[in-house]
């Protein structure tokens, strides 16, 4: 059921991606040559969306579907949120695609996305490899 | 119909996004994001791994996160072919070249390294993260525009 919920809303997701061309090369482009708003838009009201949705499940106090805790703790400050959140940007910026959208360009039939997440793969497997040498 | 065929502006897509937040937390109990599933996966592949980071990881746990990744693929293909009046363009001509490879791999790279060693994504940090009001998750997010702005205007010339 579970595993069901989530294929759902993955798909969902994936939908939402391709059709607002959030997974586009040109968007990302645009964002960070500000030619259009588009991307900052989306970003900021999905935030205002997300956000006003924790509250409402901090008000409620609301449990999930199964009756797990909906309490969230914010990630932690450390070097790598800097370093590496910059490492990505770049990344970012030359495919085009961040996590989320790798997997949609690949469905959509973009097949040249294989390789980002090729690279994404190898990218995870250096950190995991580097992790104890890196400043956190 | 037209208007479900034609690009989705910011105004449908960012609140459909946003609601990824509360439909994951309160259907299958988990925080949204999406990068951590390079580590499942590198848990997945190589289950001996030497790496702590790796070995230490119980992606059997997490196993939702990987459905949620074969959904969005799932998700794109519909996106892409049963929604869209026209064939969807996310790539550039010209990435289909040794140069494009090369941008694409080493983007990649960059990518996965980078979420792993920041410890979250634009969906994690920017959306999660943010909806939390989680200062650490605005930091993440703003070296992400550092890195992207970095690229696009001034080392995207050294790959003329």
């Amino acid at each position: 059921m579970r595993s069901f919920i989530a294929l759902l809303l993955g798909t969902f997701f994936g939908i939402v991606l391709v059709k607002s061309e959030v997974a586009s090369w040109f968007r990302i482009q645009k964002m960070f040559q500000f030619q259009e708003a588009h991307m900052y838009l989306v970003i900021s009201s999905a935030v205002v969306v997300g956000a006003l949705s924790i509250a409402l499940i901090r008000a409620l106090n609301a449990r999930a579907l199964a009756g797990e805790s909906t309490s969230l703790k914010g990630k932690d400050f450390h070097k790598g949120t800097v370093i590496g959140g910059a490492l990505f940007g770049l990344g970012w910026a030359l495919t085009g695609a961040c996590p989320g959208p790798i997997y949609a360009q690949i469905g959509s039939g973009e097949y040249l996305a294989l390789i980002t997440f090729a690279g994404a793969f190898l990218g995870a497997y250096g950190y995991a490899m580097l992790r104890p040498k890196l400043p956190h | 119909m037209d208007s479900i065929l034609s690009p989705w502006p910011w105004y449908v897509a960012g609140p459909l996004i946003g609601l990824m937040v509360p439909l994951l937390l309160l259907l299958i109990g988990k925080p949204f994001g999406i990068s951590s599933s390079f580590r499942h996966l590198g848990s997945l592949c190589s289950p001996n791994s030497k790496f702590a980071y790796l070995k230490e990881n119980d992606w059997r746990k997490e196993s939702w996160n990987l459905v949620f990744a074969g959904g969005i693929i799932l998700g794109a293909f519909i996106g892409g072919h049963l929604l869209s009046a026209e064939a969807v363009l996310l790539l550039p001509a010209h990435y289909a070249s040794w140069m494009g490879a090369f941008k694409l791999l080493l983007g990649g790279v960059l990518v996965g390294f980078g979420t792993r060693y920041a410890d979250g994504c634009t969906s994690g940090h920017s959306i999660m993260g943010m909806s939390l009001l989680n200062w650490p998750s605005l930091v993440a997010t703003l070296s992400f525009f550092a890195g992207g702005l970095l690229m696009v205007h001034l080392l995207s010339n050294l790959f003329v």
